[in-house]
């Protein structure tokens, strides 16, 4: 993150990072919460009832019997025309799965936080990537957090980037659980006004609807219309690339409005899409998305203090993917090593390592790329391990070749 | 049949953009009806139990019209006919 002149005066509070989920949604003038708790997100819901409870936000609380439920009464709620936010992980998520295909598809501009937990089983509650990544063709907009303070910086851009006219797609802020979700930090935050003027209010693009008339897409009496009809062979696949195009475009739009909250705000998280750290004159780089990069980047410091070129790129939007932008960025680098906290079981690696590899594919010279799955079901990831990485980079530059492609970071062999 | 739309014209997110009256669905039945007038007693239970309101009472004519642009083929007329005067042909 980087710091610019504090733009308006904000008030340090203690939250972790569920309580800065809920405290950056109270302030987003939300109209509709859905949910069903699940560890380790409940703080998010509890915080929200407790907001609602206490008459502080004008937001209707629709508790719910289940993730897939939540979802659909989200889904139902943002047809009308509400600000709608929703929060989730692991299970929750697995179940809501049908949901936000049909989220994305009725192109419903939810916002949901999703403190990411790995999948059963053997059972664990605690941080990995794996629920959201199985989501990751779903159609839904994807952010990975760093810490606490990007993650109510997250909330607060998410209704912006859903809501936005070339966009209107779903987004999920993820935070990795336990990590981000109960761990306190500082958080720096914005007075209600300043979030609820650069939030403003929701907007509607324009469809022709069955009368002939053109009208803004909301279920409005007055105007009907039939929102997610069946659409059979002849038309299913143009609005599947309506969806596509909507990707392409959140990619101009993230980081614009990326920048107009820095102006507001004083934060920055490089581009919006990927923030490089330390990465310009690197040899080697580590590649991460999420908490771990806290833990790279004071390695990088500490490197970078003994004369070692490393550096980091850390994928903050994983979907739209910004293949583009990241190529340019490792292109010119030596080594790089994938950290991620999700599998693809047989499939060589995970989801990340093969999108990174895809991308630099048509570049004359690559970077030579190795695979870490690491932190999965909650197992730590310490600074040795990540110099350790390092040093692996070292050795592969060395010998201008990769040996093992996928490897497994803090595992008993 | 109109031409189809391209995915930049069709509205977002499938949203009609014209009235089901306008859009065929009758096109793909295996089955259809097939009255005996002389059996019919005109007592419209068909026209209640046709799921698509394919079967309308015209009153210029003082009959019943089956709307074949619309109807399923389902058969559920014939089924519910207490004259039997419906019967499903291919």
């Amino acid at each position: 993150m980087q710091r610019l002149k504090a733009v308006v005066k904000q008030e340090v509070q203690g939250l972790n990072g569920d309580e800065a989920v809920a405290l950056a949604v109270k302030q987003c003038d939300v109209d509709v919460i859905a949910a069903y708790p699940i560890t380790p997100q409940t703080i998010i819901v509890e915080k929200l009832s407790e907001y609602v409870a206490n008459g502080e936000v004008d937001t209707e609380y629709i508790c719910t019997e289940s993730e897939h439920s939540a979802m659909a009464a989200c889904l139902a709620a943002s047809a009308t025309g509400a600000r709608v936010f929703t929060a989730t992980a692991s299970a929750g998520l697995a179940l809501m799965h049908e949901m936000l295909f049909v989220t994305s598809g009725c192109r419903a501009p939810v916002v949901m936080a999703i403190a990411n937990r790995a999948l059963s089983a053997p059972l664990n509650i605690h941080g990995d990537h794996s629920d959201a990544m199985a989501e990751r063709d779903s159609s839904w907009i994807q952010i990975y957090c760093e810490n606490a303070q990007e993650v109510y910086d997250s909330i607060i851009q998410g209704f912006r980037i859903a809501e936005h006219l070339d966009v209107q797609l779903p987004v999920a802020v993820g935070l990795d659980g336990f990590t981000l979700s109960h761990t306190l930090e500082n958080v720096m935050t914005l007075p209600d006004e300043v979030v609820n003027t650069f939030v403003g209010t929701r907007q509607f693009p324009v469809v022709l609807t069955h009368e002939g008339k053109t009208v803004p897409y909301k279920l409005d009496p007055a105007s009907p219309m039939t929102m997610g009809p069946v659409a059979l062979p002849n038309y299913y696949f143009e609005f599947k690339r309506q969806q596509e195009e909507a990707m392409k475009d959140a990619l101009k739009v993230i980081p614009e409005i990326h920048d107009e909250y820095a102006q507001v705000s004083g934060r920055r998280y490089g581009s919006g899409l990927l923030e490089p750290y330390a990465l310009e004159d690197a040899e080697v780089a580590i590649v991460c998305l999420g908490s771990t990069a806290g833990t790279v980047k004071t390695v990088v410091d500490e490197l970078r203090a003994q004369g070692t070129k490393v550096g980091l790129l850390r994928i903050r939007t994983y979907r739209p993917f910004p293949a583009e932008t990241l190529v340019k960025a490792l292109v010119n680098v030596k080594a790089v090593a994938v950290l991620e906290r999700s599998m693809s079981f047989g499939g060589g690696g995970g989801a990340v390592f093969h999108e990174i590899r895809n991308a630099l594919y048509d570049e004359k010279t690559h970077p030579f790329i190795v695979d870490y799955i690491h932190g999965l079901g909650g197992r730590d990831t310490n600074p040795a391990q990540i110099k350790g990485v390092y040093e692996d980079l070292k050795k592969i530059v060395n010998a201008k070749h990769v040996e093992d492609l996928v490897r497994f970071l803090g595992i008993r062999e | 049949m109109s031409k189809e739309k391209t995915w930049k014209e069709a509205s977002p997110a499938g949203v009609c953009w014209k009235s089901s009256v306008t859009y065929l669905t009758g096109d793909w039945k295996t089955f259809r009806p097939e009255r005996d007038t002389t059996k019919c007693t005109k007592c419209l239970t068909c026209t209640i139990f046709c799921p698509d309101g394919a079967i309308r009472w015209k009153s210029e004519k003082g009959d019943i019209e089956f709307d074949l642009s619309f109807c399923k083929g389902c058969g559920i007329c014939a089924n519910e006919c207490p004259a039997k005067a419906i019967v499903m042909r291919i």
